[in-house]
């Protein structure tokens, strides 16, 4: 037992931190609001220079890292500045998928995803489908695919796509679904773009029999999808704990500089105890993450069990750190211009993506409690 | 980053849970999983045979006849023994005074007494708490003045658990009134047997006695009772309240209430299907599973550390808390588990003396959730434990 960062993995974590910090200055963020993809193809670049798309992988996928920990360390470390570099959907969805299922001639996608010169995005989720991963209504016939996929995050960037569609059972069976590799400018494709609330942007996306190349074997893509989404929603929870670290820096730094009635509104033990349990939530958030990413290649009961307890319990301390840090700043939290706007709307957002807390505690007792 | 014991502490966890499956009697399991109370008999025995394997003094060091574990395998021990049902180790003598006296007891202290502990010759009480000193410990106002070679010794401690079956009490008394409080108040020894001291039972909220008031009039001690000089004892209570940590968050207590919990609400029949069936329930069972996971890996998190060398400091605070709260809700799950069989009382059945109303699971869910009130009072309440956070980690 040891819970220490190997040596590889804390300069990567180092370099990544330094990186960020220099990098992720507020005029930054105001470029990357102002941008077409939501995102800085600079930091971009950066990030799979110092190998953090990488990190992601295995040596035999052509990376250097892909355990869980290495996961989680990136993710942190990107939680913790606001990053909005879409390493989740380029690299652990479109990227994992590529790893997990792609031929000789499609793993090539994946060096140019490692190396940064590609953009992807995994067009799943659909309207109506909420956060069930086996309800899948889009078609295939003949090879052509027609449907419509729902708030696919990166999916105006991306110039390949990945697009799941039904082709054998049932709307919710986690039997025939099948993936597929689409060109984002293939005929009868058409993207509606937009900003999302937590940074970065989203598309919605039509299929009219547009044509794609299979990726792995027909009917058979439910397993993998389970895998890149439990391997995603321990970025998303590592991000979490990243921007909940930031957010309780920015508030307790408030908590000493603000004065009223005289004094460190932090001298007020009311506003010190609520501090104290935002930090125990903390603390109880980065032990979650890592027991995800210490389970996250288990088999998928265990697996599962560890995605669904972890996600809900970072649902509630994102929740929790979210509103308390807005109130504890009073007016000033309020205000968009200010550092923790951007940090505590990402932070919300979190909920949103990969099962809420409401579908993992449901799941939790179906795998662990009854 | 690995969450894997090594093979060594694997094979000392199957050591232990073999120990325990040979030698723990069932009399006493029984009775810990039921929330049924324990005699100091059944105490004495159980520690008696921890003492024929070595295995009482978890945390005292080879030389005094402890065992000279770790911090994990310490952690380890304590999560058997909890799994197994067995009767917690009493930690007055052991955990507590045992250290100090290692620390800052004199040569002829240390020779007389720990043995004693070790064997049971001597069953120890905590003299700390006083009707004006609670959270504010410093506040002790029990005197001892000096009388030749006797110190003299007035007044009055509280909250003295377990001092009915103890006859000897580790004191905080004041022997300056000069100075910062804490300045003035030393560490003695008493015979529970001097005359001039009184013990009365207090009542708690769950109909036990297991709390004690303590007088003391005109009590009569050796000087020779002194632990360490006069006026520090202060550096001693606190070394003595920080030393034994690593099961500040009951993780273990927690596992085996919530698999308690979970054969209950198997049991228990609620619209004609088992209550764990019913989502409402599942989903407050899945919030407390979920919570005990996490503080599992949050404690070994600073277990790990401390095995390292570095002290657990502020972070028990955290652990104190989390593993309170998730305690207390267990408790109020499963009492809720139980339905109308959480009502009745029945005095003879939560001694042991079986004839149950109802499943002999219910009888003491009520008393367990009542007398477990005490987990975020004690030790330093809650509210405390958050300034101290507030305070040591976040520096406000």
């Amino acid at each position: 037992m040891n819970f220490d960062l190997t040596e590889e993995r804390q300069m990567l974590q180092d370099g990544l931190r330094r990186y960020l910090r220099d990098q992720y200055t507020p005029a930054l963020l105001s470029q990357i609001a102002d941008s077409e993809t939501g995102w800085s193809d600079a930091v971009w670049a950066g990030l799979a220079e110092i190998g953090v798309i990488g990190a992601l992988f295995t040596e035999d996928q052509g990376g250097f890292g892909g355990a869980g920990f290495d996961i989680a360390l990136v993710a942190e470390e990107l939680g913790r500045v606001g990053a909005t570099e879409p390493l989740i959907d380029t690299g652990l969805l479109g990227g994992g998928l590529i790893a997990a299922l792609g031929d000789a001639d499609q793993q090539a996608l994946l060096e140019e995803v490692i190396a940064g010169h590609r953009q992807m995005a995994l067009a799943h989720s659909e309207p109506g489908s909420r956060y069930d991963l086996s309800r899948v209504a889009t078609t295939v016939t003949d090879g052509k695919l027609s449907g419509r996929k729902a708030v696919v995050v990166n999916g105006g960037a991306a110039d390949r796509l990945i697009v799941s569609a039904r082709s054998s059972g049932d709307v919710a069976d986690e039997a025939g679904i099948s993936l597929f590799i689409v060109d984002a400018d293939a005929p009868g494709l058409t993207r509606r773009g937009y900003p999302l609330t937590g940074g970065g942007h989203a598309a919605e996306i039509t299929l009219d029999n547009t044509p794609g190349t299979p990726l792995g074997a027909a009917g058979e893509g439910y397993q993998a999808l389970a895998q890149v989404h439990a391997r995603a929603t321990l970025a998303i929870s590592a991000e979490a704990v990243g921007l909940m670290d930031a957010i309780r820096t920015l508030t307790t730094d408030y908590l000493k500089t603000r004065k009223q009635f005289g004094q460190p509104i932090g001298k007020f033990q009311a506003l010190q105890h609520r501090m104290a349990d935002m930090l125990i939530e903390i603390e109880q958030a980065r032990s979650a993450v890592i027991n995800l990413a210490g389970h996250v290649d288990a088999d998928a009961l265990v697996r599962d069990t560890h995605v669904s307890a972890t996600k809900t319990l970072v649902g509630q301390a994102a929740r929790l750190v979210a509103e308390e840090s807005i109130q504890l700043h009073g007016g000033i939290g309020m205000t968009q211009e200010y550092a923790l706007a951007h940090l505590a709307r990402r932070l919300v957002m979190v909920d949103h993506r990969f099962g809420d807390t409401l579908y993992h505690t449901e799941r939790f007792v179906a795998l662990a409690v009854a | 980053m690995d969450l894997h014991y090594t093979d060594a502490q694997t094979a000392f966890r199957t050591e232990v849970r073999d120990f325990l499956a040979e030698h723990l009697p069932s009399r006493l399991s029984d009775k810990v999983r039921n929330g049924q109370s324990l005699t100091k008999a059944d105490h004495e025995e159980w520690h008696a045979i921890l003492n024929a394997r070595g295995w009482l003094a978890g945390n005292w060091p080879v030389e005094h006849g402890g065992t000279g574990w770790d911090a994990v395998q310490r952690h380890i021990f304590e999560d058997e023994m909890t799994k197994a049902h067995a009767p917690r180790i009493v930690p007055f003598g052991l955990a507590m005074l045992g250290p100090v006296l290692m620390a800052f007891g004199s040569e002829d202290q240390k020779s007389y007494w720990l043995p004693r502990i070790l064997n049971g010759d001597d069953w120890w009480c905590q003299g700390y708490s006083e009707p004006g000193a609670g959270s504010d410990l410093a506040a002790v106002r029990t005197s001892a003045v000096r009388d030749g070679d006797d110190y003299i010794v007035n007044g009055q401690k509280t909250w003295t658990t377990l001092g009915q079956h103890a006859n000897m009490i580790f004191c905080l008394v004041r022997t300056s009134t000069e100075g910062k409080r804490q300045e003035g108040i030393s560490f003695l020894l008493i015979d529970m047997n001097s005359p001039g001291i009184t013990v009365r039972p207090i009542v708690l909220i769950d109909g036990g006695a297991e709390v004690n008031e303590v007088f003391f009039d005109n009590v009569r001690v050796p000087a020779a009772n002194l632990v360490g000089e006069e006026n520090k004892g202060w550096t001693y209570a606190k070394y003595l309240l920080t030393h034994e940590r690593t099961n500040i968050a009951g993780v273990g207590f927690a596992s085996a209430g919530l698999e308690q919990l979970k054969r209950i609400a198997r049991a228990e029949q609620s619209g004609g299907q088992p209550l764990i069936k019913n989502p409402l329930f599942a989903a407050r069972i899945a919030q407390v599973q979920i919570d005990l996971m996490a503080m599992a890996t949050t404690n070994l998190r600073v277990v790990s550390a401390a095995a390292a060398g570095q002290a657990p400091g502020a972070e028990s605070s955290m652990l104190k808390i989390k593993g309170t709260q998730v305690r207390q809700e267990i408790n109020a799950l499963t009492m809720q588990a139980v339905g109308p069989y959480a009502m009745p009382y029945v005095s003879e059945a939560l001694e042991g003396d079986n004839d149950p109303v109802g499943p002999a699971y219910a009888q003491a869910r009520t008393r367990q959730y009542l007398n477990n009130r005490k987990l975020s009072i004690y030790g330093g309440s809650n509210e405390v434990q958050r300034s101290i956070i507030a305070k040591a980690i976040l520096e406000l």
